[in-house]
């Protein structure tokens, strides 16, 4: 029987080389991630990955359920950033519908967006820090981490796999409470994040371990279909936030940090620098909320958005558009869109094919940790052990959009 | 499907290239999309990748459309970054011959993208230079986005589809 993962048959006696099963549970991988890897001493030969252990078929379930229940498979993807993912999913619905929203619904969807990235980028950052040695780092920026959480809760109830939002809008308003949280963590975050860089950027060891590992040069980058900060770290000025803005992205003042080697040093400067960069979105979002019409939180489009419950069981029309939705009779054009997001990890896209059927004919999901991973067996071939540990904490893969 | 305008440009030069293999041409939501043929579909790729400056590939994925002559729909997502372009590229196989050149001669990170594909659709990317599954487990003998393949044990009473709006 063939199996996936390579079966070295190396019975050479002579042989100095030793295979290693780097995982698929190994506790320095943070993921169910396997890597057969050939070793001489501690320098990698080869490597081979193997992929799908937690490989859910979310494309074909997909198939069967309408769009609205669509939204819980993409929390699944990118865990480490839901919301991205959930929103991501409702602008294709929207972009295939013809749905605009209103500007606040915008807004409020940027803050969700960007909190959610500095999530992201604060996991794969304290990370590089773990690994690297630095349990400190971790333990001082992971808490905000939590703050970010306790928003999302607000918001919609769910902390990790939110479900946030609705076709058209969120399905309430964020409440006082909310925007207060908000701004405390626009206050508090900004001091930690500074102690953070205090404690790794000019940090000898940091940069010792760091620098110059892992090289990639954007031509590599882009045969390989790099997105994200990977991408960015090489010195590409790719983000889909401005060459393809979504969500009124283009309202907004805000940088595209760049690195210049693509090494492990310039992917955390490049989500540090995000980081920085998300916080003065949120901060403009926040003042731009001001001057919009206040309690709007959806669309106006009753055919698309699902009602709330006490209309459902009041109001004959928001019965009527309920039902429909609920059971996938919405009227959605015979069509196929692509849109794409810039989530924690790079262009998140969605190809969905609409036959106007109750569900979906088909939609693929565009996984940036997927297609970025490919290049890890190969990048390691000739690193040490040790670095290519932490090349893998920089690249941030997430098991779940991995495998989807 | 809208009128062809935005990318007009584009949609000249390929046809004065490739003639009557370019064929389909429609541009749904501002992207320019059209069906070729598996014969030309390494050479309608590289010269968009050289000459129309489409040097990142998105994305490649199939569609099934069963009972068709030529069932599978592969699909191609191109980028170009520089002047904010994107293109889609379809081509339609056979279900029983599956076969199509590999895209992995003119991007390395096609590799995975074309292993995903042949393991949930069964396509075979000719040249490809390590075509094994990659989600699923080896002896999993079909290839489950096929839609004859249905989602959950068709021998289950207690789960109609119709009681849950499917």
């Amino acid at each position: 029987m063939n199996h996936n993962h390579p079966v070295f048959t190396d019975n050479d006696p002579q042989s100095e080389l030793v295979t290693l099963n780097l995982g698929p549970t190994h506790p320095a991988t943070h993921g169910v991630f396997q890597n057969v890897l050939q070793l001489d001493g501690e320098r990698i030969v080869s490597g081979v990955s193997t992929i799908g252990y937690i490989h859910r078929a979310f494309e074909k379930i997909a198939e069967h359920r309408p769009f609205y229940q669509i939204t819980p498979l993409t929390d699944r993807l990118n865990y480490c950033s839901s919301p991205i993912n959930n929103m991501g999913w409702h602008m294709t619905v929207e972009k295939l519908l013809n749905i605009q929203t209103p500007k606040r619904v915008d807004y409020l969807r940027v803050i969700i967006m960007e909190l959610s990235r500095i999530a992201d980028h604060i996991i794969c950052n304290t990370i590089i820090g773990q690994d690297t040695g630095a349990t400190t780092t971790f333990l001082y920026l992971f808490q905000f981490r939590e703050h970010i959480y306790e928003i999302f809760e607000e918001v919609c109830g769910a902390r990790l796999t939110t479900n946030i939002g609705r076709i058209g809008g969120f399905e309430r308003d964020f409440n006082d409470i909310a925007f207060a949280k908000i701004d405390k963590f626009l206050k508090e975050f900004p001091k930690a994040l500074k102690e953070f860089e205090n404690l790794l950027t000019r940090n000898r060891i940091f940069i010792d371990r760091t620098a110059g590992v892992a090289e990639v040069s954007k031509e590599t980058a882009l045969e390989y279909s790099w997105t994200g900060p990977l991408l960015r770290a090489t010195g590409v000025d790719y983000d889909v936030r401005v060459s393809d803005p979504y969500s009124s992205y283009q309202d907004f003042d805000f940088d595209i940090p760049v690195g210049t080697s693509g090494d492990i040093y310039d992917r955390y400067l490049v989500r540090n620098e995000e980081m920085w960069q998300s916080v003065r979105i949120i901060e403009q979002a926040v003042v731009k909320l001001k001057t919009e019409p206040k309690g709007i939180f959806h669309a106006n489009v009753p055919e698309f958005y699902l009602p709330p419950k006490q209309e459902v069981y009041n109001n004959m029309e928001a019965l009527i558009y309920h039902f429909k939705i609920v059971m996938g009779e919405i009227d959605a054009p015979k069509a196929e869109v692509y849109h794409a997001v810039e989530g924690g990890n790079g262009e998140l896209g969605f190809y969905l094919i609409n036959d106007g059927g109750r569900t979906p004919y088909r939609l693929h999901f565009r996984r940036p940790s997927f297609i970025n991973y490919q290049m890890f067996a190969p990048m390691s071939e000739g690193m040490l052990l040790s670095d290519a540990i932490i090349n893998m904490s920089s690249m941030n893969i997430i098991a779940g959009e991995l495998d989807a | 499907m809208e009128e062809t305008t935005l990318n007009n440009g584009i949609h000249v030069k390929l046809t004065e290239k490739f003639g009557e293999k370019v064929t389909a041409v429609s541009e749904p939501y501002g992207l320019l999309t059209f069906v070729t043929y598996k014969d030309v579909i390494v050479n309608v790729l590289s010269h968009l990748k050289e000459e129309l400056k489409f040097n990142f590939l998105t994305d490649i994925t199939a569609v099934h459309y069963p009972g068709k002559d030529h069932g599978i729909a592969v699909v191609y997502h191109l980028h170009n970054m520089v002047e904010k372009l994107r293109i889609r590229i379809k081509v339609f196989i056979s279900e029983q011959n599956p076969t199509i050149p590999t895209a992995t001669t003119i991007w390395k990170g096609a590799n995975w993208m074309e292993r995903e594909t042949y393991d949930l659709f069964g396509v075979k990317f000719e040249g490809h230079p390590d075509l094994r599954r990659i989600l699923n487990m080896d002896d999993l003998g079909v290839h489950p986005m096929l839609k004859q393949y249905p989602l959950e044990d068709p021998n289950r009473v207690d789960k109609k589809d119709e009681f849950f709006g499917r």
